[in-house]
């Protein structure tokens, strides 16, 4: 595994053979580059982890036990909590791909003029704080904000889109939508357009093009997106929180809780080493569908 | 979609694929359509890439289009399978004006330098596909791509996909797929470009082989002269985004109207020179500035102008120069100052009027090693270099 994933990198590095030779060359005598960066891995990702996995398995006398993820998978509300983590993450995911990608699509097929102006537009959300966007949706979506005012000025009944599923998905949905866009974009500009062009010598019309050769080429970045937009809403704590209603908990509330209030870490633990088990359940799926190597690189 | 002439006559048009040419002829079936451009245009901003091209390709024809890197021809070639609008101007293909249709309409097969080909789909996918467009049942589809790919020797690779396949493969899957719905016209952007010499040269056989067969007419755009050579029925010079000369290639060669063309189809030597006189026996005199006498075939260029001989290498003669033999029009003495190999023959280089830095000639010879009567010059040597007048040609140099 490690192996071929060196391979990969090197593969990227060095496209041509020469490049190659260099890069293995440089990469014997600067291991040691690499120190720092292993140490803080090892010291913010490895430790942690370790510990967290360590922790879920911990009883109440520092014995092995395996109580917290028998409660868990017997009590109806937690596996209520599992199911709808999931149902949220998966309609994100869908919704987000509906969005991005014609965003994408019309981003990768226009002038470099129009592209980086959207790609700007599209960056722009990373370079605010999440809490201030998520206030300033909440600011326009409550029930006596900015919409509603319009709203009722034009006439229109009263929207109800906040503290709610549609609340959360709303804030899900804009929060994730650029990580799509910004997958897509890179496989489609991989695309060669004259494939397309191809197609269209052949017969086909623009709507057939798309669909038989666009869209399956374009298809590694859909699946590349998803499972990024899964993982992270999945996991993702604080616009669910603030724009979402109480009935709709998601599984990172819950450890949140366990944690801040009931001060259960041995509980939490289990909880978000159940997370991350569904997280490596996605990329084994993705794996076999589509290959890592297409998450690694950008290229068709 | 245009209807094909022998699909109206309700003859499958399959079962002519594999009829020879003569009796497809007799049959009265499709042969190729004629196409003709006239007046194109298409810039780029302020940049001229195709500056009113005019041109007409009979029906079954192999037409070649030539030019440096920049010279508009895959321009051209773009706006007759409709990839680019030009801004003025019309193109018909069998008389009718597609000028304005989007290319799934105009019915052509397109070749592009990189293939092109489905890297989603197998080979058989990637053949299929324009029968599919085409609305074809899978029986049909089947029986056709099954024929093509054995006509292109690929039947055992059908399963194949693109990345699995050789250049040389990949480009017979592109020619396939191109071809399979059989198109009365078939354009080519370099399709040999990314391959070596010799799978060129076999592939270069093929193809004219197949387009005989197949009865096509053909669009190559190439940077390659030789291709050109090989091929073509009828040669294009276009440079700088406009049409230099059109002929077969032996007239491009034999009778070339400018300099580029001179330059580009083969080697030449240009000499410069001014027209002093035109003789009604075909001889065209000029004169060198060193007072020199050149004769020449009466080409495009009157007494008075600057003019440029084109003197193809393999038409200079040499002799040892014993003694100093007086200089004649189309003789004159020179050294060798360079010899190379080239297997079959010799390339001399030859410096004629030494003494004059700033005036003096440099010719190339080439001589058939078979040819050269044993004889065989070293660097330094003197030498009678000659010529005969038909071998010449005099070109006005081009106004600035």
């Amino acid at each position: 595994m490690s192996q071929s994933a060196r391979n990969l990198a090197c593969a990227d590095i060095g496209r041509t053979e020469s490049k190659a030779h260099a890069f293995r060359r440089f990469r014997m005598s600067s291991l040691w580059l690499l120190v720092p960066a292993l140490g803080f891995l090892a010291l913010f990702f490895a430790y942690p982890l370790t510990a967290i996995v360590l922790r879920s398995f911990e009883g109440a006398d520092a014995s092995m036990t395996l109580e917290h993820y028998e409660a868990f998978f017997s009590l109806p509300i937690y596996m209520r909590i599992l199911w709808q983590t999931i149902e949220i993450s998966l309609m994100t995911t869908v919704l987000c791909v509906l969005v991005g990608y014609p965003l994408a699509y019309v981003m990768a097929n226009s002038s470099p003029m129009v592209r980086n102006v959207m790609l700007l537009m599209v960056m722009l959300p990373f370079m605010t704080s999440v809490l201030v966007r998520t206030y300033g949706w909440m600011v326009i979506l409550r029930p006596t904000g900015l919409l509603n005012h319009v709203a009722e000025l034009a006439g229109l009944p009263h929207f109800d889109l906040l503290y709610n599923r549609s609340g959360m998905l709303i804030g899900l949905v804009y929060t994730m939508v650029p990580y799509v866009v910004l997958t897509l974009f890179s496989v489609m500009r991989g695309i060669d357009g004259r494939l397309v062009s191809v197609a269209h010598s052949l017969g086909a019309g623009a709507w057939s093009a798309f669909w038989r050769v666009y869209f399956p080429l374009s298809l590694p970045g859909v699946a590349g997106a998803s499972l990024l937009v899964f993982i992270l809403s999945s996991g993702f704590y604080i616009t669910p929180r603030l724009m979402g209603g109480d009935r709709d908990q998601l599984l990172a509330s819950i450890i949140a809780y366990q944690v801040d209030v009931l001060l259960n870490f041995e509980f939490a633990s289990a909880i978000a080493v159940i997370l991350l088990v569904i997280t490596l359940i996605c990329f084994g799926i993705y794996a076999r569908l589509v290959g890592l190597k297409q998450l690694l690189t950008s290229r068709t | 979609m245009l209807v094909h002439p022998n699909e109206a006559s309700g003859i499958g048009s399959s079962a002519l694929a594999v009829l020879e040419p003569d009796e497809r002829n007799t049959m009265n079936a499709a042969v190729g359509n004629s196409i003709v451009l006239d007046n194109l245009w298409k810039t780029y901003g302020s940049f001229v890439a195709v500056g009113g091209v005019s041109l007409s390709i009979e029906a079954g024809k192999f037409c070649t289009i030539l030019g440096p890197s920049g010279s508009g021809k895959t321009t051209v070639l773009m706006m007759l399978a409709g990839f680019s609008d030009p801004l003025r101007g019309s193109i018909r293909i069998d008389g009718n004006d597609v000028t304005r249709l989007p290319p799934q309409k105009r019915d052509l097969g397109v070749v592009f330098q990189n293939y092109a080909l489905f890297p989603h789909m197998t080979v058989h996918d990637n053949v299929a596909f324009p029968l599919k467009m085409r609305g074809m049942n899978a029986a049909e589809i089947n029986l056709k791509c099954s024929r093509m790919l054995d006509t292109v020797e690929l039947g055992s690779l059908s399963r194949r996909y693109p990345r699995e396949l050789s250049g040389g493969q990949q480009q017979r899957v592109a020619l396939a797929r191109a071809l399979v719905f059989e198109p009365r016209v078939l354009l080519m952007d370099e399709p040999l470009g990314a391959l070596d010499k010799r799978l060129r040269a076999s592939l270069q056989v093929e193809l004219k082989a197949l387009q005989r067969r197949m009865d096509v007419t053909v669009v190559y755009v190439t940077h390659d002269q030789e291709e050109a050579l090989t091929m073509a029925d009828q040669v294009v010079i276009m440079n700088g985004g406009q049409i230099e000369q059109c002929g077969t290639a032996d007239e491009l060669y034999d009778q070339p109207m400018t300099e580029f063309v001179a330059g580009f189809m083969g080697d030449t030597n240009l000499i410069e020179g001014v027209v002093t006189g035109k003789g009604g026996d075909g001889v065209t005199r000029v004169e060198h500035p060193t007072g020199r006498a050149i004769l020449a075939q009466n080409g495009p260029c009157a007494v008075g102008d600057q003019v440029s001989v084109s003197l193809r290498p393999e038409c200079v003669s040499l002799e040892p120069c014993k003694g100093r033999l007086p200089e004649e029009p189309n003789a004159w003495n020179g050294r060798i100052t360079n010899v190379v190999s080239l297997g079959d023959a010799l390339r001399y280089t030859i410096v004629i009027g030494e003494n004059r830095p700033t005036l003096q000639i440099e010719l190339e010879a080439k001589i058939s090693r078979r040819g050269a009567h044993g004889s065989r010059f070293s660097q330094g040597e003197a030498v009678r270099v000659h010529w005969n007048a038909a071998d010449a040609r005099a070109l006005a140099r081009r106004k600035r």
